[in-house]
């Protein structure tokens, strides 16, 4: 029977969660490294068992951790992300150029071929690589010299490079965002970039149509159809269908279209997830319900799913790497709260259960389904 | 040998219970200590300073013989307790670093 592992990363720690295929009777290991902000864990598609784990205090600084046994033992592997080059600068607060800072890892991402292969991307935005199993890691540089990287400028959370898309069709091409500068694309393995933001409108910015500037929250891809990609942007749910040469907004009847995450369905392309949270200051769910919406059509029609999670009083909030699906027959979807819950549902939302509800504030839910 | 109290967490990362003992050739400071500290513990890099610069993390400090030695010149020989392990040299992660 297949069985499902959710690699859980929050304020205090990471936390292994296990259940057999039915998925009702969970197993909760952890912490590991009790104390740690842990942004990120995520298992290699190649050797599942290989996992990478982002781990940072304000204290100590980044730490890479590293298993080869799906999260029982782990090793520390090297933590020296260092700028290609002269860092230069990008633009401050202010409005002034700042030089470029490594601060944190906040996203892994392991090659779709190659368990020795992993992508991170960090903070100050830029995107590294690393070829032996996190051993050593090298800035792809062409992202950050790609032209506009001097008028990039941090968002609330910081300038992060937060999300990593791998195309399964194409092994030249990867997508990834940054905070708040917007989409990136390349199509010859990261040598060049090209910024893929035309038909976002941020209201927030001088000029709301601006090549860069956007503030970008996530991006979901179905393997399936990768020229189609969705976006959690600060406000407004988007869709494109070439690549992110352009972008349609396609937030359509949802309560509100500010929010962290967007997610597929492992199996139905045009399925996708998003939380609605009620606006960019007040980080919570409108009307203190917590409901996943859900659209069957790609977009613009969406369905509140709120079966068996709180609906009253619930104010947490849903960050943008803490959903995840596994790949079950019937898609489970998983998503984790900054009120430390751990929701699930076995029948792509339908209906919903806590696996976890005391944990520290959750960070990243990622979820791996094994054979 | 110089002796070396290390916070929990940084103990944990190191794979060690109680004091770190160091073998330091020459003058004895923050530097060579560290420098000695890392090439022992290696997964300790980039934890107390940064990789390249070298500087201090902003949120550990140094204390010896009851004193702050965070913002003195790295490179400043430590007092004569430290050298002959009468004293330990103590890495502390403030307290204004936690939230």
């Amino acid at each position: 029977m297949s069985k499902v592992r959710v690699l859980v990363g929050t304020k205090k720690g990471a936390f292994v969660l296990n259940a057999d295929g039915k998925r009702d009777k969970w197993e909760v290991n952890g912490p590991f490294f009790g104390g740690w902000e842990m942004y990120h864990v995520k298992g290699s598609p190649v050797d599942p068992n290989r996992l990478y784990a982002s781990q940072s205090t304000s204290w100590f600084g980044q730490l890479i951790q590293r298993s080869n046994d799906g999260g029982k033992t782990w090793e520390p592997v090297e933590n020296k992300f260092v700028y290609d080059g002269v860092p230069g600068t990008h633009q401050w607060y202010d409005g002034t150029p700042h030089p470029w800072e490594f601060k944190r890892v906040w996203h892994l991402e392991p090659s779709l071929t190659d368990a020795e292969t992993v992508y991170a991307g960090v903070e100050d935005a830029a995107l590294f690589r690393s070829t032996d199993g996190a051993k050593s890691w090298h800035e792809m540089s062409g992202l950050r010299k790609h032209g506009t990287g001097p008028h990039w400028t941090p968002g609330a959370g910081g300038m992060c490079l937060h999300t990593i898309i791998l195309d399964p069709k194409d092994p030249k091409r990867m997508f990834i965002a940054i905070s708040a500068a917007g989409a990136f694309r390349t199509d010859d393995g990261g040598e060049t970039w090209k910024a893929i933001n035309q038909g976002l409108v941020s209201e927030h910015i001088p000029d709301p149509k601006a090549e860069v500037g956007h503030c970008v929250h996530h991006v979901a891809m179905h393997g399936a159809k990768p020229d189609r990609l969705y976006m959690q942007k600060h406000w407004d749910v988007m869709r494109s269908d070439n690549a992110g040469d352009s972008w349609q907004e396609v937030s359509g009847n949802l309560p509100t279209d500010f929010g962290f995450v967007i997610d597929v369905h492992a199996h139905e392309p045009d399925t996708i997830y998003v939380v609605p949270i009620k606006s960019d200051s007040e980080h919570y769910p409108p009307d203190a319900k917590l409901r996943v919406y859900r659209s069957r059509s790609a977009g613009n029609e969406w369905e509140a799913l709120g079966n068996g999670l709180p609906q009253s009083n619930c104010y947490v909030n849903v960050l943008r790497d803490a959903m995840s699906v596994d790949s079950l027959d019937k898609c489970g979807i998983y998503f984790g709260t900054t009120g430390g819950q751990v929701y699930m549902s076995p029948d792509a939302g339908d209906n919903w259960s806590p696996i976890v509800r005391d944990l520290p504030s959750v960070l990243s839910v990622e979820v791996q389904t094994l054979a | 040998m110089i002796r070396l109290q290390l916070p929990a967490h940084l103990r944990n990362l190191a794979g060690v219970n109680g004091e770190v003992s160091l073998r330091v050739d020459g003058a004895v400071s923050i530097d060579s200590v560290l420098d000695a500290l890392e090439a022992q513990y290696p997964m300790l890099c980039g934890t107390i300073r940064d990789h390249v610069t070298h500087k201090r993390r902003p949120f550990v400090r140094f204390f010896a013989c009851a004193e702050d030695w965070s913002h003195q010149p790295t490179d400043t020989p430590l007092p004569a307790a430290i050298v002959t392990g009468a004293e330990p040299l103590l890495i502390v992660g403030a307290i204004a670093g936690g939230k």
